[in-house]
């Protein structure tokens, strides 16, 4: 296999912690819009949003990654996810504090995540990659994307 | 010949099976009148020969193939139209309808209905040999003296230019080695020098020598029929000299050309071990075909003579046909968008104060040729009822064969459009109902006669739109519902207290109640499938209603009332904290303020609450969606007594608001299932508001009340 496969990543801010997803699964970043709240469902999922005639649920990551939740303003933006691998993509709303910047890695500058001091169920870890002094957690698009995994704690 | 057939495949099913509903049309219509109907009909059953052969549906050519020749002696008037033949060939229809399905599925139909009718074709075929006529003695000669080997030279010299257009010869010798042993030799002699081939001309030609017994030069015609104008063909009749002159020819052909292809031994081997191939991988398959003619056979029980029911075998076909009068009407108010669009970003571009108006006037413009773009979409959707309707002709017709009952069908309104999706499955109830009129309406012959009526019933369907929902009518002028009968029946059953006083409507409502049936009406043709209840659900479930009115003496009416659509729905908005729920408007019975006299609490934290006989359980939104309400208080709350399946509830609101049509979206597109909600909607605004999944509620709800509401009936026989 080739050694220098490189992806980009949109990368985003969460309680001070800078994280990245696939630049490919975004579909596009929002301010939020109201919200409509589904009954009986856990705190991180906030509702759902109209989206230009599709109806996409949303998702708090950090009530997600259970990370004290913050209070939103008209600052706050969603990264809306969609799978471009599927045959019926399934869209996800994910409220961010902020979005900061997009980088570009290779597969061989991301290392394994250790094990320990996280509280973010590791399944949605792709792994850690370091971008100067930051360190950025990358996040598997695969498993945010995945109806079982996302709304399943 | 690299065109890619499956492509192609699905417009091959699609026409094969409106061809089959044109040839029952047509065939229905040949046994009341004598018209031009069986051109069409043979017309219908030549393409799907032709269409079949092209895609090797090979069960289906062969059988065809006989129907063919059935229908190609009537047309030339060679044959009589015997009501029996007809019969026949009704059969045929469906046979055919099933081996398209086997073959398109790659298995072998063996179902025994196909080798019956098969019989029965090649039956009324050999019958047609004594006509006198001088044109079939020929033909009668040769299938009587089956041993005596008749031998046909075929040269075959294609244009260069046959296989552009699609056509293959190999196709043809498949074909014709189907119909007799050949020998065919290919003449390579035009064939230029390598560096000069084209490749997508064809050089070769061929000599076929063909030897059947029964093989006649019309059928030998017919398989080159597609490509009759891109070639030379000679047919000639080898008399036994002439036969051993060819072989002479032959010997010294022979050295000259290198290539002779032996069609005849290779084909059947081929044939033989794709289809052992195919029944050994494929067993379970197969094993699911016998399951399936298992399920149908009751039903072919039903039509009679083991006809597989011509609704079964229809696929779900996923595509639509519109008109194009539908699409020009789109493209026209595209273009009408496209120009409102630019003059509006016109006008964005220096925009200043003065051109508000012009603004405003053009946002109208925009809003307008939206609603109008929205509706001819929906449009799109619908089709007319006949779709729904065509099936019925054929339905009734064998029904009045089964029970010996004279008939007529008469069809109203069958232009009326309806949802496609709601066409597709309203489709089966319908047919029940249809069945149930002919066999419990419609009295026979001699009742009908002694009542004073006309010896032949007549079963009416009738389709109209009301308001936004559409009425489908099956009349029957029978001798309509014995009351006393259904009554006595639900007293027995102890679905009704004895001495009970109910309306008409109540009591023929009975009849909906799973398993009622009352014993007298069983036959095999409705004691069986689907039963009313069934029927009422699969419309329920349609967001529709179902009436019955009846008159002794006079006959029914089944009344069907369904949305237009299912993406659209009416809906009462209402107001719960600060969410905003949307009730489908046809499952409320009434809205009302709680009287404080008339609560009842019962133990269990369940409220119930007195709807004149009735009580109901009042259902607070607010706790079951666990949401902040303004009211929490039953007394002198709004409640919207909803209804579903017989089962009352009230659904304790904050507010009512405005009542509308909303467009249903999924949520489960991105999201899961939600209890209690079946979807969402995009209200004015741009906000998205909750349909409330009414059933699922009182499921719900009743979960929590079931033992809460026994004890309030025990409490209230007491108070009584």
């Amino acid at each position: 296999m080739m050694n220098e496969i490189e992806q980009e990543y949109l990368t985003f801010l969460l309680d001070g912690e800078e994280f990245g997803v696939d630049i490919l699964c975004v579909q596009e970043i929002r301010v939020l819009s109201p919200i409509t709240t589904l009954p009986n469902k856990p705190d991180y999922i906030k509702g759902v949003i109209n989206l230009r005639g599709v109806i996409i649920p949303i998702v708090d990551l950090r009530e997600r990654f259970a990370k004290q939740a913050l209070k939103y303003n008209d600052q706050t933006v969603i990264v809306i996810l969609r799978d471009q691998t599927a045959i019926k993509p399934m869209v996800v709303g994910l409220v961010v504090d902020a979005v900061s910047e997009v980088y570009k890695f290779s597969d061989k500058s991301i290392r394994e995540a250790p094990d320990f001091g996280n509280k973010i169920d590791r399944c949605f870890i792709q792994g850690l990659a370091s971008h100067g002094e930051k360190l950025i957690i990358l996040l598997n698009s695969q498993t945010l994307l995945n109806q079982d995994e996302l709304y399943h704690l | 010949m690299s065109i890619d057939l499956a492509q192609f495949l699905p417009t091959f099913l699609e026409e094969s099976y409106e061809g089959l509903e044109i040839m029952e049309t047509g065939l229905l219509n040949l046994q009341s009148s004598e018209d031009d109907s069986i051109h069409s009909i043979f017309r219908a059953a030549h393409s799907i020969k032709g269409g079949a052969g092209t895609f090797g549906f090979n069960q289906v050519t062969e059988f065809t193939h006989l129907v063919e020749t059935l229908l190609d002696e009537m047309r030339d008037g060679r044959r009589e139209i015997l009501k029996s033949d007809i019969e026949i060939l009704l059969q045929s229809v469906d046979c055919i309808r099933l081996l398209i399905d086997a073959d398109h599925n790659k298995i072998v139909c063996e179902d025994e209905s196909i080798s019956k009718v098969e019989s029965l074709l090649n039956e009324s075929l050999n019958s047609s040999s004594t006509d006198t006529q001088p044109q079939n003695e020929n033909k009668s000669e040769k299938t009587q003296t089956a041993t005596d080997a008749q031998s046909w030279l075929i040269n075959f010299t294609p244009q260069p230019h046959l296989v552009q257009t699609g056509n293959d010869p190999l196709f043809l010798f498949n074909a014709l080695a189907d119909l007799a042993d050949l020998e065919i030799v290919c003449n390579t002699s035009e064939l230029p020098a390598f560096s000069d081939i084209e490749p997508k001309e064809l050089y070769l030609s061929w000599q076929i020598k063909l030897t059947s017994s029964d093989a006649t030069e019309d059928d030998i015609k017919e398989v080159f029929e597609w490509v009759e104008d891109e070639c030379t063909l000679e047919i000639t009749l080898l008399t036994n000299e002439a036969i051993s002159d060819v072989q002479e020819d032959e010997a010294v052909n022979n050295d000259t050309q290198e290539q002779s292809i032996q069609v005849q031994s290779t084909q059947p081997e081929s044939e033989q071990s794709s289809k052992q191939e195919l029944a050994e991988p494929l067993s379970p398959t197969a094993i699911t075909t016998d399951t399936n003619v298992l399920t149908t056979k009751p039903q072919s029980a039903i039509m009679g003579k083991d006809k597989a029911p011509a609704a079964k075998a229809k696929p779900d076909v996923g595509s639509i046909r519109v008109g194009v009068d539908k699409v020009d009407m789109l493209i026209n108010l595209v273009g009408e968008l496209v120009i409102t669009q630019s003059m509006l970003s016109e006008l964005g571009n220096d925009f200043d104060l003065s051109k508000v108006e012009k603004l405003t006037s053009g946002l109208d413009q925009l809003l307008q040729n939206t609603k109008e773009l929205q509706e001819s979409v929906m449009r799109i959707r619908m089709l007319p009822i006949s779709f729904a309707f065509n099936r019925f002709p054929r339905l009734i017709h064998d029904l009045s064969i089964k029970t010996g009952k004279q008939i007529e069908l008469v069809i109203k309104g069958e232009q009326t459009e309806l949802d496609k999706t709601v066409m597709e499955q309203i489709g089966d109830p319908l047919v029940h109902l249809v069945r149930n009129a002919a066999d419990h309406g419609i009295e026979s012959t001699e009742v009908r006669l002694a009542n004073g009526k006309s010896e032949k019933g007549t079963i009416s369907l009738n389709a109209y739109h009301v308001g936004g929902s559409i009425v489908i009518e099956v009349n029957d002028d029978g001798g309509g519902i014995n009351r006393e009968a259904v009554l006595n029946k639900a007293i027995e059953k102890g679905i009704v207290e004895p001495n009970s006083s109910l309306t008409d409507a109540q009591v023929f409502d009975l009849l909906f109640e799973p398993g009622f049936s009352t014993a007298s009406e069983v036959t095999d043709i409705s004691g069986r499938g689907v039963g009313m209840d069934v029927v009422k659900k699969n419309i329920q479930s349609l967001g529709g209603r179902i009436q019955v009115e009846s008159e002794p003496g006079k006959g029914s009416c089944f009344k069907v009332n369904l949305p237009l659509t299912l993406a659209i729905l009416d809906g009462q908005l209402v107001r719960v904290g600060t969410e905003v729920y949307i009730i489908p408007l046809i499952t409320i019975v009434e809205s009302l303020q709680a009287k404080a006299e008339l609560i009842n609490r019962v133990s269990g934290n369940m409220v119930l609450y007195r709807l004149r006989e009735d009580n109901v359980p009042v259902l607070p939104i607010y706790q079951l969606f666990n949401l902040e309400a303004q009211c929490t208080e039953i007394e002198n709350a709004l409640l919207v007594v909803v209804e579903f399946d017989g089962q009352k509830v009230g659904l304790m609101v904050d507010d009512l608001l405005a009542q509308q049509q909303v467009v249903i979206k999924s949520l489960q597109d991105n999201y899961q299932q939600v209890d209690g909600i079946s979807g969402a909607t995009i209200l004015g605004d741009g906000s998205v508001a909750m349909i409330l999944d009414i059933p699922g509620m009182i499921t719900m709800a009743l979960k929590q009340s079931k033992i809460a509401q026994k004890t309030a009936v025990n409490h209230n026989v007491e108070v009584v």
